[in-house]
């Protein structure tokens, strides 16, 4: 028996669409494939789509349409779903590892056992991928860092960690949009608004995007450049 | 005549902000939706003013409010809940529609019943719209902003219109029992767990803001420790911490997250249940998608009748 995808229906005005049971690359290139059908080719009354890991939540107007009709268009859509991979765009993010930025540098550093250098190269070198969107407004949850330098998180968060503050936790990277507190390690900081503040784009990636982190000094850092 | 009136805030209580009918379509950024608690309490208060059913309005929690009138003169309406209303001096509830002119005074405080009220301009109120919505996200600020001590509310084209009361829908009230449908994580409870839920009564703890409300009642904990991935997350859902302890997502919730939802309130539910006060006990009762569904379009009729559409 074929499990996924699964359609669950949500409340009175939504479907979660399961595409795996566990994270993985696969799964999210499908999500992602599927997401993009979905936006091309809505359903009727389809009033937005939430892209996750493993899953999509589609979200309907219950005046116009149903659970029943969602799933069959729906249904429809994964079955021509094409193998072509979603590519996504690829979006710069400049970042300083300088002091006073990167409070947790020597500390991830410590616990890889590798010198604070080397951590920076290996975050660099990260092929990242925009994975979902969560938590707050424009904090886009990044897959992709590299095996060398994934922790868990801290035992106790930190208050106060500056909006632009890079962290890393486990396979994950952000870079923040709110100050607020994190149990995430913080080993840089970026001036490249995730929220753009552009009406026409309001927010830097999309679900998908590839991101490429560029080094910059604090003195470029501090002077816009 | 066109005209502007302008309110000091001079007394407000915390969770107090400016809301609208919400901003959908950009959960996949992080960005909930966001409104009134209460969408039936705006679109009310609203309508007995001349204003869209989503016109950016000030929600007004538990914690009330107090403004004084420095320039202008207009006609406001407050719907939702049961507070008390002091407008120039003449007490009255929620559910009417006044006027204030230069130097009066309006007091909302808590009343008898119900949890937060929307307070609407027979105006336009001037806010710097989020991403096209005048909401605020309690978390970011962004949107229409926290209505504090200090600020001043300015309404264009500000109108006086005859008083009198609004009526107050049965189902405006509070409801002590509402409709969920199961799911759609529910695989990852016992099916035990499933019978808790619709058997037992739960109260509302003092763990309440805009973002959602932790319950208390017995443990719905699931059957394993669970590392789900992170899920997107819908206005109403039930979701269980590790410890089993229960909390329904409300306006300003995360739009993904790692707790399994075991059920999600019905969408016509969620005012009334927004209505309840801490500590106040609530039920939940299972219904099909289908019969969701029929909710949700029985009660866009019953709201549709009122505003004479």
């Amino acid at each position: 028996m074929r499990v996924f995808p699964r359609i669950v229906p949500v409340a009175d005005r939504a479907v979660l669409i399961e595409l795996g049971g566990a994270v993985g690359p696969e799964v999210q290139a499908q999500v992602w494939a599927l997401d993009r059908a979905l936006r091309d080719d809505p359903v009727a009354g389809q009033v937005e789509l939430v892209p996750a890991m493993v899953n999509l939540m589609l979200v309907f107007d219950p005046l116009v349409t149903d659970h029943a009709a969602v799933r069959a268009g729906v249904e429809g859509r994964v079955a021509a779903l094409a193998e072509a991979v979603v590519d996504g765009a690829e979006r710069e993010v400049l970042v300083c590892y300088d002091a006073p930025y990167a409070p947790d540098l020597t500390a991830v550093a410590e616990q890889a056992g590798l010198s604070s250098e080397a951590v920076i190269a290996a975050h660099l070198a990260g092929e990242y991928r925009v994975a979902m969107y969560g938590f707050a407004p424009g904090y886009a949850y990044l897959s992709g860092v590299a095996e060398a330098i994934r922790l868990p998180r801290k035992a106790a968060p930190v208050r106060g960690v500056a909006a632009g503050s890079v962290i890393i936790a486990g396979g994950q990277c952000l870079v923040t949009t709110l100050t607020m507190p994190t149990g995430w390690w913080v080993i840089g900081r970026s001036r490249t608004r995730i929220l753009t503040g552009d009406e026409g784009r309001p927010f830097l990636f999309d679900v998908g995007d590839r991101v490429r982190f560029r080094r910059v000094t604090a003195a470029e850092m501090e002077g816009g450049a | 005549m066109m005209s502007r009136a302008i309110l000091r805030v001079v007394e407000a209580g915390p969770l107090c902000s400016v809301q609208d009918g919400g901003r959908a379509g950009l959960m996949r950024f992080g960005v909930p939706g966001s409104g009134a608690m209460d969408r039936v309490a705006l679109a009310l208060a609203n309508h007995a003013v001349g204003a869209l059913p989503g016109a950016a309005a000030v929600e007004v929690s538990l914690g009330g409010m107090m403004l004084e009138v420095e320039e202008g003169a207009l006609t406001l309406a407050v719907a939702g809940g049961g507070f008390v209303v002091e407008a120039a001096g003449e007490r009255c509830g929620s559910w009417q529609r006044f006027t204030l002119r230069e130097g009066d005074r309006l007091a909302i405080r808590r009343g008898p019943w119900g949890a937060w009220c929307c307070l609407a301009f027979a105006g336009r109120l001037e806010v710097e719209p989020w991403l096209g919505s005048a909401a605020t996200h309690a978390l970011s600020g962004l949107g229409g902003g926290q209505v504090t001590v200090g600020r001043r509310l300015v309404v264009q084209g500000a109108r006086v219109l005859p008083p009198g009361p609004i009526a107050c829908p049965v189902w405006a009230r509070p409801r002590g029992e509402v409709a969920v449908v199961i799911g759609p994580q529910e695989r990852f409870f016992g099916a035990d767990r499933v019978e808790v839920l619709l058997g037992a009564t739960f109260r509302l703890t003092d763990a309440y803001d805009r973002m959602g409300v932790r319950l208390r009642g017995p443990s719905l904990a699931p059957e394993a420790a669970l590392a789900i991935p992170s899920e997107p997350v819908l206005r109403g859902a039930i979701q269980v911490a590790g410890d089993g302890v229960p909390a329904v997502l409300l306006a300003d919730h995360q739009t993904t997250g790692g707790y399994p939802k075991i059920a999600t309130l019905v969408g016509s539910e969620l005012d009334g249940f927004a209505q309840l006060r801490p500590h106040a006990a609530v039920a939940f009762r299972a219904v099909r998608p289908d019969q969701a569904v029929a909710m949700a379009r029985m009660r866009a009729a019953a709201l549709a009748r009122i505003m004479g559409r």
